[in-house]
C-alpha cells in the first residue's frame, strides 16, 4: 500500500517539469496557482536563481498551452518597473509549456502588510501597484486578478505586480460567462459572469480591494462566509471601512468605496486617477472622492499649516501678552 | 498503433478479466519533440460504462471496479462501521447491483464529478440495505468478483482512514489510482525493456522504509550505473509516470472538464473544491 507520504510526494513528482535539455535546473517549488506550479530554478548559464512557472495540468484541447504562451507574450510586451520581467519561455519534453522570469525575493503584500507598515508608506506603495496596472490598461491589458496574494514587495521597497494568467487584451474574443479571478477581489460585473463589460475599470474595482485590504487589514469579503464570496459581491458593497475601524481618515474610505463603486462609471476612469487621488490624500489636499465639511476643511488646513499656524499663535499669544503687561 | 486486448491487472488492485486499452507509448525519440497536448485516445471508462455495447460496457466497469472498490471497501468499513465479512459482501453486492441495474446510467457529468456520484450511489444503496436488510437475504451468494479484501483490511489496520468520510474516500481513491499508475508504469517499462528505469524510480520515489531518500550517487553505486545515468532514468521514469497516471486519470473521467479539475486535485495545483 502507498503511505500517505508517498502519495504526496508522488503528487510532486509528477508534477515535477523534466528539464533535460534546458539550461534550467529546479531547486524547489515556490506555490502553484490555478493553470502551473512556480519553482524556484537555477539558470546554469548565467548562475542565478530564476523562477519557472509551467503548466501543472494537462492540456488534451493545447488552450492552457496557448494561455501560457499568452501570458508570457503579455509579460514580454509590459517592461515596467513594477511588473516582474520575463526572460524565456519554452516547451518541457512531455509537451508543458513553461517561462521564466525574475526571482522576486520577497513577501507578498498581504503578509507584509501583516507587520504594519505606517500608513504614508503603505499608500506609497500602493500607488506603485496603481502605477504597473495603469501602464497595462493603457496597452489594453486588463489584468482580471488583482489581489494582496499577487503582488510581491522587494527587499527594497519596490511593488510587483505578478500572475497575469487571466490578463485580458481588451477587445480580443473571448467566451461569454467564462469566471476568472479571485471572488473577494472581483467586480461585481465579473462576479456576475458579464465578461463584456470587464475593461480597466474592473481593474480599478480591485485595486480598491486592495486598497480596502491594506486599510483595514481584511478582504472586502469573506470567502469563508456562508454565502460565499462571490455571491456577497454579487448582492451589495462589503462592510464601510469606517465600521471596521473608525480612525481611518473619511477621505481615504470615500477614495476606497469610490474606487470599489458597484457601478464601473461612478469609479475612478483610469488607476492613475486613483493614484492621484491617494497623492492628494497624502499632500494634505482635498480629494475628488470625498466632499469636506467646513469643519474637516478648517481641521486639514491647520494641519496641512501647522508652522504657519504655530507661528500666527505664537505672534497672538506674544501680542495678548505685551497688551497685558503694558496695560498694568 | 495501439493495441486494444485483455489485461490482467495485478491482484491487489484489481478484479480479474479487467479489459484495457493501451496507446503506444511515448520513445525516447520523442524526448523533445513530443506533442504539447496530451494524448486522449484513451477511452473514457465512465462513458463505457453508459455505453449500449455490452462488450464496452463489460470492460468499462472493469476498470472502474478497479479504482474504485478499496476505496469502496474502506467506505463501508469507515463510514457505514460493518465488520470485514459484511463490508465485503456489501461491496460485491454493489458493484454487482451497479452493473444489473445500470446505476452508472443516471451520471451526468454536468452536475458534477463522477468520484462523488459513485460514493452518492454507495451510501444510498447502504442506507437502503439497512433497511430492508437485504444483505441477509443475499448472503450464501457467490463472490460475483475476486478482490483483494484481506490485503485491504491489512491497510485500514496499519494505516487508518482519517478526516471525514468524504475526505477519506476521495484519499484513497487518489491512492488507488497512484497504484493503478504505478502497476501500468511497471508494466509499460517490462515491455520496453527498462526495468532498471522503474527499479530506480520504485527505490528512490516509493520507498518509505525509513532513513531517508538514498542521494543518486547511492543508487549509481547500488545498480552499477554512472550516475547521470540515474539522474536520465529517473527523469524517464517519472515523466512516464506522468503520461500513465493521467492517461489512467482520463480513462476514469468523463469529459476534459471533469479530468482538468481531477488533474488539479492529483497534482496539487490547487486546493479541492467541493463537487
Amino acid at each position: 500500500m502507498l503511505s500517505d507520504e508517498v502519495v504526496r510526494h508522488l503528487k510532486e513528482v509528477a508534477d515535477l517539469p523534466d528539464l533535460a535539455g534546458t539550461r534550467y535546473r529546479i531547486l524547489r517549488r515556490l506555490g502553484q496557482g490555478g493553470m502551473g506550479s512556480v519553482y524556484l530554478a537555477e539558470d546554469t548559464e548565467l548562475r542565478r536563481e530564476v523562477a519557472l512557472k509551467a503548466l501543472s495540468i494537462p492540456d488534451s484541447s493545447g488552450d492552457l498551452a496557448s494561455r501560457l504562451l499568452v501570458e508570457a507574450r503579455l509579460l514580454a510586451r509590459l517592461e515596467h518597473p513594477n511588473i516582474v520581467p520575463i526572460h524565456d519561455v519554452g516547451t518541457l519534453p512531455d509537451g508543458r509549456v513553461y517561462y521564466v522570469m525574475t526571482y522576486v525575493r520577497g513577501r507578498r503584500l498581504d503578509a507584509w502588510r501583516h507587520e504594519a507598515p505606517a500608513r504614508p508608506v503603505y499608500l506609497r506603495l500602493f500607488q506603485k501597484v496603481c502605477d504597473a496596472v495603469d501602464f497595462a490598461n493603457a496597452r489594453g491589458i486588463v489584468h482580471r486578478d488583482l489581489k494582496p496574494e499577487n503582488v510581491m514587495v522587494g527587499p527594497f521597497g519596490e511593488a510587483l505586480v505578478m500572475d497575469w494568467g487571466v490578463a485580458k487584451v481588451q477587445d480580443a474574443a473571448e467566451e461569454r460567462g467564462v469566471l476568472v479571478g479571485t471572488p473577494a477581489y472581483m467586480a461585481p460585473e465579473q462576479a456576475s459572469g458579464l465578461t463584456t463589460l470587464i475593461d480597466q475599470r474592473t481593474d480599478v474595482y480591485a485595486l480598491g480591494a486592495i486598497l480596502y485590504y491594506l486599510l483595514s487589514g481584511r478582504p472586502p469579503y469573506d470567502a469563508a462566509a456562508h454565502a460565499g464570496a462571490l455571491q456577497q459581491v454579487v448582492q451589495g458593497p462589503p462592510r464601510p471601512l469606517r465600521q471596521i475601524d473608525p480612525a481611518i481618515p473619511r477621505p481615504l474610505a470615500a477614495i476606497c468605496a469610490r474606487a470599489m463603486a458597484r457601478l464601473a462609471r461612478d469609479r475612478y476612469t483610469t488607476a492613475r486617477e486613483l493614484s492621484e487621488d491617494i497623492d492628494r490624500f497624502l499632500d494634505r489636499l482635498p480629494v475628488y472622492a470625498h466632499r469636506e465639511t467646513p469643519l474637516e476643511r478648517s481641521a486639514r488646513f491647520l494641519d496641512r499649516n501647522r508652522v504657519l499656524v504655530y507661528l500666527v499663535g505664537a505672534y497672538l499669544l506674544m501680542r495678548v501678552i505685551v497688551v497685558l503687561v503694558t496695560a498694568r | 498503433m495501439r493495441q486494444v486486448g485483455p489485461r490482467r491487472f495485478p491482484s491487489d488492485v484489481a478484479p480479474t478479466d479487467a479489459w484495457y486499452i493501451d496507446d503506444v507509448a511515448f520513445d525516447d525519440t520523442d524526448i523533445g519533440g513530443g506533442s504539447a497536448r496530451f494524448p486522449t485516445t484513451r477511452v473514457s471508462a465512465v462513458l463505457g460504462a453508459q455505453s449500449a455495447e455490452p462488450e464496452v460496457r463489460a470492460r468499462s466497469f472493469g476498470a472502474l471496479v478497479a479504482a474504485y472498490w478499496k476505496p469502496v471497501y474502506k467506505h463501508v468499513r469507515i463510514r457505514w462501521k460493518k465488520s470485514n465479512e459484511d463490508a465485503k459482501d456489501l461491496t460485491q453486492a454493489f458493484f454487482m447491483r451497479a452493473m444489473e441495474k445500470d446505476f452508472f446510467d443516471a451520471y451526468d457529468k454536468e452536475k458534477g464529478r463522477f468520484r462523488t456520484f459513485l460514493r452518492t450511489c454507495l451510501d444510498r444503496f447502504l442506507s437502503n440495505e439497512d433497511k430492508a436488510e437485504k444483505r441477509l437475504k443475499r448472503g450464501g451468494g457467490g463472490a460475483f468478483l475476486t478482490l483483494d479484501f484481506e490485503g485491504a483490511e491489512a491497510e485500514i489496520e496499519s494505516t487508518p482512514p482519517r478526516g471525514d468520510p468524504e475526505q477519506s474516500f476521495d484519499r484513497e481513491w487518489v491512492r488507488s489510482l497512484f497504484g493503478l499508475a504505478i502497476e501500468a508504469l511497471r508494466a509499460d517499462c517490462a515491455a520496453r525493456g527498462k526495468e532498471v528505469h522503474f527499479r530506480l524510480f520504485e527505490r528512490y520515489d516509493l520507498d518509505d522504509s525509513g532513513g531517508g531518500r538514498p542521494t543518486y550517487a547511492a543508487l549509481a553505486s547500488e545498480f552499477g550505473l554512472k550516475t547521470t545515468d540515474v539522474t536520465n532514468h529517473l527523469a524517464f521514469a517519472r515523466r512516464e509516470f506522468r503520461r500513465v497516471l493521467l492517461q489512467t486519470l482520463w480513462e476514469l473521467t468523463a469529459g476534459d472538464e471533469e479530468f482538468r479539475r481531477e488533474a488539479r486535485l492529483l497534482l496539487g495545483a490547487e486546493p479541492e473544491q467541493p463537487a
